[in-house]
């Protein structure tokens, strides 16, 4: 449970007891933010007393009262704005004059209590200035999330490129250094690991490019009626060469037309970092099963492979961006670690998910749903917007 | 006796060039590619040297290493490497006297590797 500080600014010692009693046992819940918000109060007698309290403790929300001996609660107001100082106020005015209510407003409050009022009164307006501030700490909290997440995004980033670049200057020293001898064939496994951290790189860049793409928005997608299963084939073609090289045999399903309206480049992308994955992760000899299930609302894509496969506690974290299980078996295979989690953003987009079911070397299961008839503002879901690079500040 | 250094990095191709050059220079070279395996490995046989990478699982994986190995032994010479400096925007650098006390490291490298650098730090914390 949270607690705001309430300060109660008035000279009259009787408003201000009436405001501690109804108070202190009131309670606002806070559908919105799940919580609850309790009060504690403190009370000054005059505006400069509110004052010298208030350099010492700044309160969440003020009440104050308009018409006091000494400063008025305006005056208050004004000082506050002077030094810069931003506190919730409602203000309390026995005559609710329209000159009051347009200069306190002037001078920043809230909201207004006119003089008498009774404790339901009160707890109205102290509650809807309570869920005025809980949104605005809440808004708060999610910016710095916001940040806090992108940055960690680029700083991981940055090592994902740097390691590569790292590994290839390595080995260009001991080109350069001649550290193998003067036999240019004993420079090919060399020249090889080079080629091969090159290609990871470029991969990486890919998939960055294409999570920009996505991740910036409506603009560049062209919604079209596509065939799924057509868009199935042509990326089991692309897979074939890698699959062919370690002897994977990938089957697609046939049947009729699965039609649903997409952009063609996103569903591409969905298979061909689900098809290269089976192969990559697979023994072998081994085999990728592509299946395609349509009903009224939902297209099912199923990707099984008969590979390494990985357990429980793998699988969860599986989707992050830049998470790679990383054992013995997979010691040599090369990815991102962007691949999952674009097919992820891009399901969601879909208003659909993806799942992976799998056993440690017997294989894996990788499931996408999408709606077949996509609604636009779906790109707007905090889910695909809460991703790093579109945190746009 | 050639004296024995591990290297401890999930980069295989770090751990290739390391072995290829260290060996070159007369070193015996022990790689492992987890921290975990390189705590067994220093509590099976003490290793002359060893020389970390900073981010392996956890970004700061290397550091906790390193605290690890001087705790189990503090005369092991260690030395972290890393790809992570402050142009990536983050370091994961000990930044305080008390980070850098908890850590123990012997010296601290950028990949890549200058291996002049290195070969001179190894040098320096072999001598005797």
């Amino acid at each position: 449970m949270d607690t705001l500080r309430v300060l109660v600014v008035d000279d009259e010692a009787g408003m201000r007891h009436a405001v501690l009693r109804a108070l202190r046992p009131f309670r606002v819940h806070l559908p919105d933010v799940e919580g609850e918000v309790c009060f504690d109060v403190e009370q000054a007698s005059s505006g400069e007393e509110a004052l010298a309290l208030l350099s010492i403790r700044q309160p969440d929300l003020m009440l104050l009262d308009h018409k006091m001996g000494g400063m008025s609660g305006v005056e208050v107001l004004d000082e506050l704005r002077r030094q810069e100082r931003d506190i919730l106020t409602i203000m309390i005015t026995a005559f609710a004059t329209l000159e009051t209510a347009v200069r306190a407003t002037k001078s920043g409050a809230f909201d207004f209590l006119a003089k008498p009022f009774t404790p339901d009164e009160l707890k109205d307006t102290v509650r809807k200035a309570t869920g005025h501030l809980m949104m605005q700490r809440q808004a708060r909290k999610l910016a710095a999330e916001k940040r806090r997440i992108r940055f960690e995004f680029i700083s991981v980033l940055g090592h994902e490129l740097k390691a590569p670049l790292a590994a290839i200057e390595g080995y260009l020293h001991i080109v350069r250094d001649q550290a193998l001898g003067s036999d240019l064939p004993a420079y090919k496994d060399v020249i090889e690991r080079c080629l091969v951290r090159s290609e990871g790189m470029r991969k990486l860049i890919l998939d960055l490019l294409d999570m920009t793409r996505i991740e910036s928005g409506e603009k560049r997608r062209e919604l079209t009626r596509v065939d799924v299963r057509a868009i199935a084939r042509s990326a089991v073609e692309t897979v074939k060469p890698a699959a062919d090289q370690r002897h994977v045999t990938v089957v697609l399903a046939e049947d009729g037309p699965v039609e649903m309206t997409a952009d063609r480049g996103e569903i591409e992308i969905i298979f061909n970092n689900l098809l290269s994955n089976a192969v990559k992760y697979n023994r072998d000899g081994g085999r990728v099963d592509v299946t395609l299930h349509a009903d009224e609302q939902r297209v099912t894509i199923a990707v099984a492979d008969t590979g390494i496969g990985m357990t429980p506690e793998e699988a969860a974290k599986l989707f992050n961006d830049f998470v790679r299980i990383k054992n013995d078996k997979t010691r040599d295979i090369l990815g991102s670690g962007l691949g999952l989690s674009l097919v992820k953003k891009l399901a969601l987009m879909y208003g659909g998910d993806v799942g992976v079911t799998s056993r440690p070397d017997v294989g894996s299961t990788f499931t996408v749903t999408l709606q077949r008839e996509h609604k636009p503002p779906a790109v707007d879901d905090a889910a695909v917007r809460n991703t790093p690079l579109a945190a746009r500040g | 006796m050639a004296r024995t250094i591990l290297v401890v990095d999930d980069d295989l191709d770090f751990l290739t060039q390391m072995r290829l050059q260290l060996e070159a220079v007369g070193y015996d070279v022990v790689t492992v590619e987890t921290a975990q395996a390189a705590r067994e490995r220093v509590a099976r046989q003490r290793p002359d040297l060893v020389l970390v990478d900073l981010m392996m699982e956890q970004p700061d994986a290397g550091f906790s290493l390193c605290y690890h190995i001087k705790r189990h032994d503090p005369t092991i010479p260690v030395v972290i490497v890393t790809a992570v400096t402050s142009a990536t925007g983050l370091s994961f650098d000990a930044e305080t006297d008390e980070e850098r006390a908890w850590v123990k490291a012997d010296a601290l490298l950028a990949k890549p590797v200058r291996f002049e650098q290195l070969e001179r730090e190894l040098q320096r914390l072999l001598k005797d």
